[in-house]
């Protein structure tokens, strides 16, 4: 009777020991899940800026302006222009 | 004296009394072990809740705003995290240097920084949207009851050139205005929420459960071509200069799609920086304000005559003598004609001329005409504040306003409604939606307004408005076939026409397969100079010249000098 006690007792004591375990590396794993999606995001919002950075550099008013001072582009005239038909619509 | 031989003892006491006492006592004892059953099995719920809220919390996650891009995946529109800065007043005791320090920091007045300090209130913001590394700088000071929180700014790239397009979004990143609310519930998505452990200072100290992941918002890709928006903002700007107009709109619409390809009002604003507006730049003029269109309605009953098989283009209409009386009012030419065409009438534009053919119809017909072009109705693209115009109902009119609504008087119209309306033209008769989204696939075939004929005659019709003996000789465009028609309509003011014009041009190009319709409306060129054909009928052509190189349409005119002559002067 005694040695029942002892084994269920262990059992007991075992469940316990494992719930712990698996409750401690569920967390782990969240956390390191949780980090990942946050760095997901950070890279995220660093293309945002990124673009955003793009588009402020290649602003047409700014482009225009470096072409036309700078590099004293013009535009095209039409008679210089010849349009070729590549079959797009 | 030891206590069993007190006198106290030897008084006799009622045996209840001591009974009682005990009673009471059993009777407390088994209430508490009632109530402990009751709370510890019963209702356990209502404690362990109060437990758990030592401890756990159920935090939101916000979710990011989609961005807004044109056609071509350019950013217009996008949000990039930024610190609020939040305060405790209880816990922000602050010494005076710290206090300086953080108004410096903040760019704030230090009296100001207190005076939030020290409010009753729990929670209280002290300035909001800083940029991170001014908020880094603060988290270093590590200041007692001064916390940060993540948020969102909203930055537009493309500045004043899409300002009144996308419009903005408020301090809790709603949209208020433009497509920023149009779109709004798709930009926004869904905060998510997650479960956390925290201390008795309020950190985080572990994540215990994710609730819900938040749903980011969707990007967005507007119809808009950015390259054809700053052709259209540059050309517009530099016309009102110029002329030096009080106000001004353009838009460029794809004949195929219908989309809207840019719109652009004058005076605008910088969405990035809205500390000192006013209520004219704020005006999104294209969609929410109305004007009396003048002669660019012409070309509709120009088309409507020829539909009703009453009129051909050659169909000779006396004019002579350049004035028309009906009722007690007279219409006038500004030069007797004498006898023109159909299609002399719109090269001309007489409004005698004009006035006779809307007369041979019954009102019905000349209000189903217009009613079917959009005129009077809203177009519900979804823009607050956008108006549908005023088209009276047919019942109500007297003859001169049947004749005076043909040239565009006593009929109100925004200029994209009027922009829409010259779809008939472009695509040999139907009507279809406007689209401020890029389109993947084509429209489905719209509705018939006019036969294919009649569309393409009026449309031969405007190209001579532009060439030499037309009203608009400035809006051609070498290499390609223009088609159009010029306004210059007095202003209404206090019910009265006043000497102030509203100068306007809304052509198609290239004529012989029309692929753009671009309409240009200037509000009081102030310097001289006034009729569409001289003031709008240049931008236009700046603008479609532009427009049609950047979509590489070929052209379909061969190409010769540009005729400029002294043009027939635009009729009111």
């Amino acid at each position: 009777m005694a040695r029942l006690n002892l084994i269920l007792l262990a059992i007991a004591v075992t469940c316990a020991l494992s719930a712990v375990t698996a409750n401690h590396k569920a967390r782990k794993l969240f956390i390191e899940l949780d980090r990942e999606q946050s760095r997901m995001h950070q890279l995220d919002v660093e293309w945002g800026q990124l673009q955003l950075e793009q588009s402020t550099w290649a602003s047409h008013a700014r482009i225009e302006k470096i072409a036309r001072d700078k590099l004293q582009m013009k535009t095209p005239d039409p008679k210089q222009t010849l349009t070729l038909d590549g079959g797009k619509p | 004296m030891k206590f069993s031989s007190s006198p106290v003892l030897s008084q006799a006491v009622p045996a209840w009394r001591s009974r009682f006492v005990v009673l009471m006592l059993m009777l407390a004892f088994a209430s508490l072990v009632g109530r402990s059953l009751y709370l510890q099995g019963i209702n356990n719920d209502f404690l362990r809740g109060k437990g758990e809220a030592r401890y756990e919390r159920v935090l939101e996650i916000p979710a990011t705003r989609g961005r807004i891009m044109d056609r071509q995946g350019d950013v217009l529109a996008v949000s990039t995290p930024v610190k609020s800065i939040w305060a405790i007043p209880d816990d922000a005791k602050l010494q005076p240097a710290q206090a300086r320090q953080l108004a410096q920091l903040l760019e704030m007045d230090v009296r100001e920084l207190n005076r939030k300090l020290s409010s009753d209130k729990d929670f209280i913001f002290i300035k909001r949207q800083i940029p991170p590394d001014v908020a880094d700088q603060i988290a270093a000071l590590k200041l007692p009851g001064i916390h940060q929180q993540q948020e969102y700014r909203r930055y537009y790239p493309a500045g004043e050139l899409t300002a009144h397009m996308l419009g903005f979004t408020g301090a809790e990143d709603e949209g208020q205005e433009g497509v920023e609310l149009a779109f709004n519930e798709q930009l926004a998505g869904k905060p998510g929420s997650r479960r956390v452990i925290k201390d008795r200072r309020g950190n985080v100290v572990e994540d215990v459960e994710s609730i819900r992941s938040p749903q980011d918002g969707k990007d967005i890709n507007l119809a808009l071509d950015d390259k054809i928006q700053y052709i259209a903002y540059s050309n517009l700007k530099q016309t009102l200069d110029q002329f030096k107009a009080k106000a001004g709109g353009a838009v460029v619409l794809d004949t195929r799609t219908g989309e809207v390809l840019a719109l652009v009002n004058l005076p605008t604003y910088n969405p990035n920086n809205r500390s000192k507006l006013s209520g004219a730049q704020l005006r999104n003029r294209a969609l929410t304000d109305t004007y009396e269109p003048g002669s660019t309605m012409k070309p509709f009953t120009a088309a409507i005559a020829l539909e009703k098989g009453k009129f051909r283009y050659d169909t000779p209409v006396q004019t002579a003598p350049g004035r028309l009386t009906i009722g007690n009012a007279t219409i006038h030419d500004s030069h007797p004609n004498g006898v023109l065409t159909v299609a002399q009438v719109i090269q001309k534009s007489s409004n005698v001329g004009i006035s006779k053919i809307s007369l041979t119809f019954p009102p019905e017909t000349m209000w189903d005409m217009y009613d079917s072009l959009g005129f009077g109705t809203p177009l519900k693209l979804g823009f607050p504040g956008e108006v549908g115009g005023r088209l009276r109902p047919w019942k109500k009119w007297q003859p001169i306003e049947q004749a005076t609504m043909s040239y565009g008087n006593g009929i109100s119209v925004t200029l994209i409604q009027l922009a829409r309306a010259y779809l008939v033209f472009a695509r040999d008769g139907d009507l279809i939606p406007l689209s401020l989204t890029k389109l993947d696939t084509l429209p489905p075939q719209g509705k018939a307004i006019f036969s294919a004929q009649t569309a393409k005659e009026v449309r031969s019709m405007m190209e001579l408005v532009v060439q030499p003996g037309g009203t608009a000789t400035k809006a051609q465009v070498p290499g390609y076939r223009v088609a159009g028609k010029t306004g210059t309509a007095h202003k209404l003011e206090g019910g009265q026409y006043a000497n102030k014009y509203v100068a306007s041009f809304v052509g198609l190009a290239p004529a012989s397969d029309p692929r753009l319709i671009v309409a240009v409306m200037v509000d009081e060129p102030s310097n001289g100079v006034y009729y569409g054909g001289d003031v709008a009928a240049p931008a236009f052509s700046r603008i479609m010249a532009g427009s049609l190189r950047t979509l590489g349409v070929a052209q379909d005119a061969p190409l010769k000098p540009v005729i400029i002559t002294t043009d027939a002067k635009e009729e009111f």
